[in-house]
């Protein structure tokens, strides 16, 4: 297997290969929190923060489970460590900002529950990644998922002014702006020489 | 004891009126990652189905032991054993099935559906209520995952459970198979189901209405 450079990672972790708009990852809040760009900002760089804690601690877990053969371990390690991080990130919020604590309401412990997080830990053991290569995917799917949440943030902003039809009203309409949103990232594929 | 739903209420209520996928919208990333076929859909909701009823059945079962402050962490640490199960478990069946899914698999920790039925339902109804309506739930996902997965599989590839519909000459639609597809079949799915809604709606309140004035 050839070995990806940093360069290659970072790219095609924030525009060919998207967390949200081409792996799926962190649903929930991409069609939750996107009301407006204001909540969606902040919430993207929460999930940055936890995802890269989750990635560094993922990688020291797997190297210890890997030396006690505990493999099937790794799951409710990972979960665990996640459930921690964001635990952390909670009590930040509060105490930096209640107001913005208020604003995000459920959506702030449900990052626990956000794939991207886990999806991270999963697919750097997955690719066999090192620990610059870890940090850089992390790094890059944070950024990227911020980036969706911003971009859907700021169309959605500006479709409460248009006249949409009644039965396109709510969640449909998100993802039609979603899959077209992820439409126009698919031209990215190929930079980077990944995906 | 009016309110007390029976067993056959319990397990119709998530295949269809409550349909986890088109009704509450819960556990979108396998949703929409793994439906580029219905064979992969069918696997995936099979083996959330299992997840959602064994850890549906073992929190109910604990219900009265876990302690309420540390209830989200117990019932994670529930579903991701119940996940790695599951995930050696296909690996061991299909090996060819566990790289189509991948992460997939594992990632169904993360799946919402799974933590929101523990903590609304199972956690304050009997084992049997709580196993029956996760795996009517989970028929539901599996039915929601076909759904999309099927069309995505017609339109993107030309067949169905691997069986080619339209012959050789088929021009396959690339772009259902690719990750928009996803988003605009599961809209298109949402949209449909607003319009036969509305519909249904008008349809009923008409001969409503009626009545009223008969009174």
């Amino acid at each position: 297997m050839v070995r990806e450079s940093l360069g290659q990672i970072l790219v095609t972790t924030i525009l060919s290969g998207n967390f949200v708009l081409a792996m799926f990852l962190g649903m929930c809040p991409f069609l939750g929190v996107t009301h407006s760009v204001s909540l969606a900002f902040p919430l993207g760089l929460a999930t940055t923060f936890v995802i890269v804690i989750a990635s560094l601690s993922a990688y020291a877990i797997n190297i210890v489970l890997s030396l006690l053969h505990l493999e099937f371990l790794r799951l409710i390690c990972y979960i665990v460590v996640i459930a921690a991080s964001v635990q952390l990130v909670e009590m930040f919020v509060k105490k930096q900002s209640p107001a913005l604590f208020r604003a995000l309401g459920i959506y702030l412990p449900l990052i626990t529950t956000n794939c991207a997080v886990l999806g991270v830990a999963l697919f750097q053991t997955a690719r066999d990644y090192n620990f610059t290569q870890s940090l850089t995917f992390a790094i890059g799917g944070g950024i990227g998922f911020t980036i969706a949440l911003v971009l859907l943030a700021s169309v959605r902003e500006r479709i409460q002014l248009s006249d949409v039809p009644g039965v396109l009203q709510g969640t449909a309409m998100s993802l039609m702006l979603a899959g077209i949103l992820s439409l126009s990232f698919m031209g990215f594929a190929g930079l980077g020489g990944g995906a | 004891m009016i309110n007390v739903p029976s067993n056959w209420q319990e397990f119709t209520e998530g295949l269809w009126e409550r349909n986890p996928v088109f009704v509450m919208v819960l556990g979108m990333c396998p949703t929409l990652a793994v439906t580029v076929s219905a064979i992969n859909s069918i696997s995936m909701g099979l083996a959330t189905t299992f997840v959602l009823a064994a850890s549906c059945w073992l929190v109910s079962v604990l219900r009265h032991l876990i302690p309420k402050e540390v209830r989200i962490a117990s019932y994670i640490a529930i579903i991701a054993t119940f996940v790695t199960v599951v995930d050696y478990a296909i690996q061991a069946i299909s090996l060819e099935m566990y790289e189509a899914l991948g992460a997939y698999i594992q990632l169904i920790v993360a799946n919402c559906l799974v933590l929101g039925r523990a903590e609304a339902h199972a956690a304050k109804t009997p084992p049997l209520g709580a196993t029956l309506n996760a795996v009517g739930m989970g028929l539901g996902f599996t039915l929601g995952l076909t759904m999309i997965g099927g069309v995505r599989e017609i339109l993107g590839s030309g067949t169905l459970l691997g069986v080619s519909l339209f012959g050789p000459n088929f021009q396959p639609w690339v772009v259902m198979v690719l990750p928009p597809g996803g988003f605009f079949v599961m809209g298109g799915w949402l949209l449909l189901f607003a319009i036969w809604r509305k519909y249904r709606d008008k349809i009923l309140s008409t001969p409503e209405k009626e009545s009223v004035h008969g009174a």
